[in-house]
């Protein structure tokens, strides 16, 4: 790993996902980028390779450092999430590898829901299929902000531009049924490392950029939502100390927009003004913050405030009810039960809900609406009204990836059953 | 960079504090599995400043294997004292002389895998709910697939293929008397990362990590300290080199590392261009290919 010693300060961090089968290369693509910003190391490397010599394979494969669990290395496939880490000097990345098939809709959607993009593999001897479909679509759902269509095998189609140019074709054509602002294509072949960290010498006819080169330019800044003051309350910090006797802090991550010292603000539920007072960490007193930062916040004015309650500013207030339309996501083999109750996790708060009804069911494949069958089962993706106990404070979950969504939680065996991205007021 | 953007380490760190502020608000009896190594130290960090201006208000628990370096447990109660936070120790000699454990023999002896047994010991004795660790996902490949907040039932057991998912920054620690969590806030970091954080936010660590002069022999390609519980082999030889640690663990596994880096800097660049995983050196995951697994499955680390 090149590591530029003085310069890390300004290295950024990008979380991207992956998603694929076992065929159409996502193991090997992965493992290029491994191998060639040098993130593999020996051990690892001498490690998969005694073990792909098990298997009676000659070579090694890369696939198997992607599966990390028992099953998975016995079955050849990939169950769950792994994530996976490389860096160069400008930027450190965090890969969500989430395998592709429709039975494991549910690890796709939770590897995507922290991304800031999404590659999607097309195998040039076959170009657009379901399975890219679908893998768009969770893209455009769990709106991954950047989505890089890498067309891969390029060596089994002779680097033939018309092919690279016919498969672009045919994703735009479905592409305006998703909700993507930015989608790029690439050429690649992972196996020989074209256009993956080095430029192609076979496609000279593509002047775009490699993958890695994407990847480390792609701008990210504005992924998060800097526009709407958002602070959901996590934690109250009473240090009850001689030195910090009244000190009364609200420790929390912003989920949204940027707060600064005498900001107004309005405590919701309660409906109160103050002003932001000080924002406070432990290396210093701070001006000015904004998401994803963790700080302390404290207030001019004696409120009575707790965890689950939001600081917004006064002039920029977040939807508030307890009838919520969202898409949901269901993960659990026991299917959503109508005017079934759940509890539902959204920002740090956590109330009771239950379903009021199902509009629609998801075929992610042909990305039709299903009015007909309306039972919800593990992997299905639907729209549903639920009404909780108590109002949310909630945005759009276009507006806002992390005010905007939730999750329900089975009461009696404390699983996390679904995944919801709220779709609009109602 | 854009004014509104965080570093990486920034983001790690805002990301670590949530998870700490996180389990303070979901568990009643949480515990910080401490071993005086640089992870833990980093953990420790992190949740000073999750809580600033108030103290830590989770204690520490050192499952203790009794094959220490000196210099860690010498850290491990000056931390304590400087920052009065309440330690724990679980000790696996007191397992041992139990007779709950038995003790290893021959000449790769390790306490390592007594450990469980006496974590999991000390998680029932004192009530916790939640210990959080400073497992990393870089480390091994069966914690790649770990959770932020990872379920144990009430035999202290992972069940990787039934794990609950997660998503945003929503986290689900609900669980029925008995059972408990393992919460990992540094999931997200490499070995790279902890020591550049180290480095940025000038955080005190025992001198091992530093080049130093110690008497150390090589097993199977590894060099480890001598200690009068290790027996040498007849081909064995200590001898006087400089090195340091790039873990620290129990002292019969903690591989070492020649080097003259007595600095973080010099240290840095050493990390950057090692070619071999930092549990490539130690002894416990050599014994075969999904020993972490198993070990996690038991209720290990």
């Amino acid at each position: 790993m090149q590591n530029n010693n003085n310069g890390y300060l300004d290295m950024e961090l990008l979380r991207f996902t992956t998603a694929g089968s076992v065929d159409d290369g996502k193991s090997t693509l992965i493992g290029r980028l491994l191998y060639d910003s040098k993130s593999i190391f020996e051990d690892q490397l001498e490690a998969i390779e005694k073990a792909s010599k098990n298997k009676g394979a000659e070579k090694a494969d890369l696939a198997l450092l992607t599966d990390g669990l028992k099953a998975e290395r016995e079955q050849g496939i990939t169950i769950d999430v792994a994530y996976r880490y490389f860096a160069t000097p400008k930027r450190k990345f965090i890969i969500a590898d989430t395998p592709g098939h429709i039975q494991y809709t549910r690890n796709m959607v939770t590897g995507a829901s922290t991304a800031n993009l999404a590659i999607i593999l097309i195998d040039a001897r076959h170009g657009v299929i379901e399975q890219t479909k679908r893998h768009s679509y969770i893209a455009s759902l769990l709106q991954i902000p950047h989505v890089v269509v890498c067309i891969n095998k390029m060596d089994l189609v002779n680097y033939d531009e018309n092919e690279y140019k016919k498969i672009k074709k045919q994703f735009l054509e479905f592409a305006p049924k998703l909700d993507v602002k930015d989608i790029d294509f690439i050429p690649i072949s992972a196996l020989f490392g074209d256009n993956v960290v080095e430029r192609s010498e076979k496609m000279n006819w593509y002047n775009g950029s490699t993958l890695l080169h994407l990847l480390e330019n792609v701008y990210i800044s504005g992924d998060y939502n800097h526009a709407d003051a958002r602070f959901p309350v996590q934690y109250v910090i009473r240090p009850q100390s001689d030195e910090f006797h009244d000190y009364r802090g609200y420790g929390g991550r912003i989920d949204g927009g940027i707060f600064k010292v005498g900001d107004k603000v309005k405590i919701l539920p309660s409906g109160f003004e103050s002003k932001i007072k000080s924002i406070d960490t432990l290396n210093e007193k701070l001006e000015i913050a904004y998401a994803p930062q963790s700080v302390s916040i404290t207030i001019e004015d004696d409120i009575d405030i707790s965890r689950g309650d939001m600081i917004v500013k006064s002039n920029n207030l977040p939807n508030q009810s307890q009838d919520i339309t969202a898409m949901i996501s269901w993960f659990n083999e026991r299917p959503l039960q109508i005017k079934g109750k759940y509890a539902i996790k959204h920002t740090t708060n956590e109330v009771r809900c239950m379903i009021q009804e199902v509009r629609f069911k998801m075929d992610i494949n042909s990305l039709e609406r299903d009015y007909e069958d309306k039972e919800v089962k593990v992997n299905d993706i639907a729209r549903i009204k639920l009404r909780t106990t108590k109002p949310l404070f909630f945005d759009s979950y276009k507006k806002n990836r992390y005010t905007g969504s939730f999750i329900l939680v089975d009461e009696v065996t404390n699983e996390t059953v679904g995944a919801g991205m709220i779709v609009e007021r109602t | 960079m854009n004014k509104y953007n965080l570093t990486h380490l920034k983001e790690l760190e805002s990301e670590a504090i949530f998870i700490f502020r996180e389990v303070a608000a979901q568990f009643d009896n949480p515990v910080i599995l401490f071993s005086g190594g640089k992870d833990s130290i980093v953990m420790f960090h992190i949740a000073r400043k999750a809580f600033f201006p108030a103290k830590v208000p989770i204690p520490l628990l050192h499952i203790d294997t009794g094959h220490n370096f000196d210099e860690a447990i010498e850290f491990r109660d000056n931390l304590v004292k400087k920052h009065g936070v309440k330690l724990y120790v679980g000790s696996v000699q007191k397992s041992i002389d139990d007779g709950k454990v038995r003790e290893e023999t021959g000449f790769n002896a390790s306490r390592n895998m007594l450990q469980t047994t006496t974590l999991l010991d000390s998680i029932e004795e004192y009530k916790f709910d939640a210990a959080i660790g400073g497992g990393r996902r870089d480390e091994e490949k069966a914690r790649a697939k770990e959770r932020f907040f990872s379920h144990r039932d009430d035999f202290g057991q992972w069940d990787p293929k039934n794990q609950r998912p997660e998503l945003w920054n929503l986290f689900n620690g609900k669980k029925r008397m008995g059972e408990h969590f393992r919460v990992f806030p540094l999931s997200n970091w490499t070995e790279l990362d902890v020591w550049q954080y180290i480095y940025m936010e000038k955080i005190e660590i025992p001198s091992l990590y530093y080049s130093h002069k110690r008497e150390v022999f090589m097993r199977d390609g590894v060099l480890l300290a001598t200690a009068p519980f290790m027996k040498l082999k007849p081909n064995e030889k200590a001898e006087i080199l400089n090195v340091r640690c790039r873990t620290i663990g129990d002292i019969t596994n903690t591989g070492l590392t020649e080097s003259k880096a007595d600095n973080l800097k010099d240290i840095i660049d050493e990390i950057a261009a090692e070619r071999t995983t930092e549990r490539g050196q130690r002894f416990d995951d050599k014994r075969s290919e999904t020993a972490m697994e198993d070990r996690k499955k038991d209720g290990y680390f």
